[in-house]
């Protein structure tokens, strides 16, 4: 269990994307292009970063922003834009992007707006260098020559950056869910529960007996409910692995009580053919734990029948 | 290794020490069936505590010697087994069928207590 800890944390590390070089400009023409290319922006710098910020209010993109902060971020994301351009090196436009995904995708903000504001970035920028050389047909063509694969890396490097927010994002949420969903709780001496609420897979359910046959052995437990109330389904595999939890919860000298067995639990046991003699198995929890502490020798009474009683 | 068996009033306790050969495991079987017959023995308590590994030979053979002792008038109860080792077991489909199990000497102690209790009562 410990090495899963480690390896958790390296995910998260290789997650934050292999960089891909740009690869560097061919040749001095290209240079120079790219060159004249990004002064023609920085001059038309306000006016294209409004044309393009109607654009986006146009298609109905970034709607759960107001005005101010897209027009904010719009301006952020054009400047780096003509930076990448520039310099030709993405990881600053890469730390960016990462950054804003952090900062949009908790107010609901979605991938195809994401992509969707770049393309329109790029589209807006080629319809100015389309206006600006419509006289000189060669020469719009090797601007676009250097432009377009420039323009296309930057697409790509932006909505990769969110998808792997949103997947680091993800991937923390399950290992949040996994970590609280498996509680081995003591309710009185020698008595072990363990709710399971949620889809359990292979993985879940490994860990779960796991934490178990460990806990059986800390509490010192001999009995032990397990409380499936809120799984609506599993399949055999599971199943099956369920019942060897109860078997090796036996040789550790446990008891195991199963309660709460949905009809469709109850089916998917009866088909792969369990052994119900050696499944002890109640119809909900209060009723598994009278049942436990029958075993345990407990034996609860009302305060006022027990005042009531001659001493 | 041989595996020493300890007399503790009405039960014999056999304390495995270290990983036991195949021959280890006939000799400790065939040993404590003698012996509860020799000692008037009403429970045999196996404290299985170091084994990191319980193979099918193994748990056959523990399972053997719990009948065969049951036959001879006395209750055997496996106990100490690790939580790894115990799912381990399972998954190989070894379940020590039939034998009783429990967490560690204490409770083996306090488990034969109760069984051999209720075995006088209704005789």
């Amino acid at each position: 269990m410990g090495d899963q800890k480690v390896r958790r944390n390296e995910d998260r590390i290789t997650g934050v994307s292999p960089v891909r070089e740009m690869p560097p400009p061919d040749d001095e023409s290209t240079v120079s292009l790219l060159r004249e290319l990004v002064n023609h922006l920085r001059k038309n710098r306000t006016q294209l970063r409004e044309e393009w910020a109607r654009r986006i209010t146009e298609a109905k993109l970034l709607g759960a922003m107001t005005s101010e902060e897209m027009f904010a971020e719009a301006t952020s994301v054009y400047d780096n834009y003509v930076e990448v351009l520039e310099t030709g090196a993405v990881e600053a436009l890469q730390a960016y992007a990462r950054d804003l995904s952090e900062r949009i995708i908790p107010r609901g903000v979605e991938t195809d707006e994401v992509v969707g504001i770049v393309l329109l970035l790029r589209d807006v920028l080629a319809r100015s260098l389309f206006a600006k050389y419509q006289t000189d047909f060669q020469l719009l063509n090797r601007i676009l020559d250097a432009y377009e694969p420039a323009a296309n890396r930057i697409a790509n490097t932006v909505a990769v950056g969110f998808v792997q927010e949103r997947e680091r994002i993800i991937r923390q949420q399950q290992e949040a869910i996994r970590e609280l969903s498996t509680p081995v709780l003591q309710v009185r001496e020698r008595l072990l529960i363990l709710p399971i609420i949620g889809v359990i897979d292979s993985q879940r359910a490994r860990q779960l007996t796991e934490q178990l046959l460990r806990g059986i052995r800390t509490n010192r437990a001999k009995v032990v409910v397990i409380d499936i109330t809120g799984v609506a389904a599993m399949d055999a595999t599971v199943a099956n692995h369920l019942v060897q939890t109860v078997e090796a919860s036996r040789l550790l000298g446990a008891t195991v009580i199963v309660t709460g067995l949905s009809p469709e639990i109850a089916q998917t046991l009866v088909t792969i053919g369990v052994d119900l003699g050696k499944m002890n198995t109640v119809g909900d929890l209060q009723g598994g734990i009278e049942e436990a502490e029958r075993l345990l020798g407990y034996k609860v009474t009302p305060f006022n029948e027990v005042s009531q009683q001659p001493i | 290794m041989e595996v020493p068996i300890l007399k503790q009033g009405l039960y014999l306790i056999a304390s495995i020490q270290a990983a036991l050969s195949d021959v280890d495991l006939l000799h400790l079987r065939d040993g404590l069936a003698e012996k509860v017959g020799k000692f008037r023995a009403r429970g045999v308590i196996v404290d299985v505590t170091v084994l990191d590994v319980m193979d099918s030979f193994a748990s056959r053979t523990l399972r053997d010697l719990a009948h065969m002792t049951r036959l001879r008038g006395a209750e055997t109860v496996i106990v100490g087994i690790q939580p790894e080792v115990a799912f381990a077991m399972v998954q190989l489909g070894l379940t020590l069928e039939g034998v009783d199990t429990a967490l560690d000497l204490e409770e083996g102690l306090a488990f034969l207590d109760k069984k051999t209790k209720r075995h006088t009562s209704r005789g």
